[in-house]
């Protein structure tokens, strides 16, 4: 009864909240299978931009989107010079960092989206990355963000491709997202923002399943599960081959 | 072919690792040696975590010293008691080794230790290794041959509680090979090495057993130290990495075979000297990676749940 009375109400009152325009969204995929050949994988995202009334006048319709991986904390290390040789001293905790993270755009970044509105919606790399307790004693706390960033886009982690988003007629996009061989397992989550003169107008958010399957997801558990048994079964596999090669090489000099 | 490591969680060409397997396995069975200090940073260097590098290089290292022990059974070049004695030591010794490798990784400093052991271990044993072999090959080519060295009769037995030998032919105290095996323990466990090229130096010139005996025998307990590694790494830390440790296997093995076949057509100086060169390459390669600016200060490391 409680549920039918808040839908009654949600139904009420959507049409007040409903925005001018709306995302609707196609997947060429939504999951990822990491099997034992993965070798990356190539998403497309395309969609069309539904509305009730005309195209407003103004500024074009421009597209963002966002895919990100999941977030965990990370500690970002510096080396200095100690001693004559060059090892860890300070370290900072990044909060929440994505393991994954590309923007596409459909014009450059910071001509399509005002920094109040980035700074709501966590849209560019910098933004999308948390650090409130980088410690205050250590000098250039900054530098440790910047340098998960750095690093990150170096390994093709993090991306930004700007004028990658194909927009038709205001209404239709389309862009791909190329997800690199070395993922980690989760919700990838896809956020499509649709901006006019830097600030958005809507945006939609769908997930994306990145998972071990079949021998991977097989030998990731057990070795999670049953560490003896994974340990144990390792060393058989070990032992067997040493002895199979030692005597098939026997086996062969003798003949 | 890209393959897919599941604890790794990186992509790796399977023949670049089959490869590599292959390269150190040959090296292996030329000099007697594990290959696993060669091996190690190698896998730091094609990009698997160090964590993983370690614990699955302990797991390979299983493999080919297996491969290698049983060919000394069959030579009867294995001495099970001294074998037992080193054992002992060798497995505290290990878990000692995890324990603090386990404690420098929450501190940062995990890559740090095990390069600075490397450039230690290495250089040392290298150095004296290519001094000792040069001399040798000088002597050779002069024709004369040294006088066999006397036995030494120093602290080694003048210790308590001691035991006969027999295939080493030596009665001397347990604490020395002990303390031999607990070092090569913890360095197991740290460096992810079998630690033949120490054990091996220390047996022959610390406890002065017979040489013809101590490959076999530092095998044999290789075998049994870096298979506890590989338990204690694959249930504290579990970085054990199966299908690395498989495709790295898969080429060693083989290369030891081969490896050993051209070990037996070439002179034992000549050899000595290349391994001696080998080891002090890639200790010098990590020296200067300690030494020189990097071009990247800083360093990600996962904390947490992961």
């Amino acid at each position: 009864m409680l549920w039918r009375l808040f839908a009654i109400f949600w139904l009420c009152c959507s049409p007040a909240l409903a925005e001018e325009e709306q995302v609707v969204l196609g997947l060429s995929q939504d999951r990822v299978a990491i099997t034992a050949n993965f070798d990356g994988s190539e998403i497309l995202i395309f969609g069309a931009v539904k509305r009730e009334s005309p195209i407003p006048s103004g500024p074009p319709l421009e597209v963002i989107v966002a895919v990100a991986g999941p977030s965990s904390p990370v500690t970002v290390r510096r080396k200095e010079k100690k001693l004559g040789i060059w090892v860890n001293t300070d370290s900072v905790l990044v909060d929440l960092a994505p393991s994954f993270y590309a923007v596409a755009t459909s014009a450059p970044l910071t001509k399509i989206l005002s920094d109040t509105e980035d700074l709501r919606y966590r849209v560019s790399i910098e933004r999308a990355i948390r650090s409130v307790g980088a410690a205050m004693h250590i000098r250039g706390a900054q530098d440790f963000a910047d340098a998960v960033v750095r690093i990150r886009e170096d390994e093709g982690l993090y991306s930004i491709r700007e004028d990658t988003v194909a927009v038709d007629e205001q209404t239709l996009f389309r862009t791909s997202i190329e997800m690199p061989a070395d993922l980690t397992e989760g919700e990838y989550v896809a956020r499509i923002f649709l901006t006019r003169s830097g600030s958005v107008i809507s945006q939609f958010e769908t997930t994306i399943d990145v998972r071990k399957v079949g021998l991977e997801r097989f030998l990731f558990n057990m070795s999670r599960q049953q560490p003896v048994w994974y340990g144990l079964m390792s060393l058989v596999i070990a032992i067997a081959a040493g002895w199979g090669a030692s005597t098939a090489f026997r086996l062969l000099r003798e003949n | 072919m890209q393959i897919y490591l599941p604890i790794a969680e990186v992509s790796v060409n399977a023949f670049l690792l089959l490869g590599l397997g292959g390269m150190v396995g040959v090296l292996s069975g030329m000099f007697g040696v594990g290959g696993g200090f060669l091996m190690t940073p190698l896998l730091f260097f094609i990009g698997i975590p160090p964590a993983v590098a370690v614990a699955t290089e302990a797991n390979q290292i299983v493999a080919s010293s297996f491969s290698g022990v049983l060919a000394h059974f069959r030579r009867k070049t294995v001495d099970l008691r001294m074998g037992t004695v080193l054992l002992t030591g060798g497995l505290m010794g290990a878990a000692l080794g995890v324990v603090v490798f386990n404690y420098l990784k929450s501190l940062g400093q995990v890559d740090l230790l095990v390069t600075l052991c490397y450039v230690v271990f290495l250089g040392v044993v290298g150095g004296l290794m290519f001094i000792e072999s040069l001399n040798a090959l000088r002597k050779s080519k002069k024709g004369t041959t040294a006088p066999p060295a006397r036995r030494q009769r120093g602290w080694v037995h003048a210790m308590p509680f001691k035991m006969r030998f027999r295939t080493s032919g030596l009665y001397i105290s347990v604490i020395p090979p002990m303390l031999v095996g607990l070092c090569v323990g913890v360095l197991s466990a740290i460096m992810g090495v079998g630690g033949g090229f120490i054990m091996v130096p220390a047996m022959i010139y610390l406890l002065g057993m017979p040489t013809k005996v101590v490959v076999g025998t530092s095998l044999f307990q290789i075998i049994f130290v870096t298979a506890f590694t590989t338990m204690l790494h694959a249930t504290t830390n579990y970085t054990v990495d199966i299908v690395l440790a498989v495709l790295l296997l898969v080429g060693g093995v083989i290369g030891a075979q081969i490896g050993t076949v051209i070990g037996a057509r070439m002179p034992a100086e000549q050899l000595r000297v290349l391994l001696a060169a080998l080891v002090l390459v890639v200790c010098g390669k990590l020296a200067l990676d300690l030494l020189l600016q990097p071009s990247e200060l800083y360093s990600l490391g996962r904390s947490g749940g992961h």
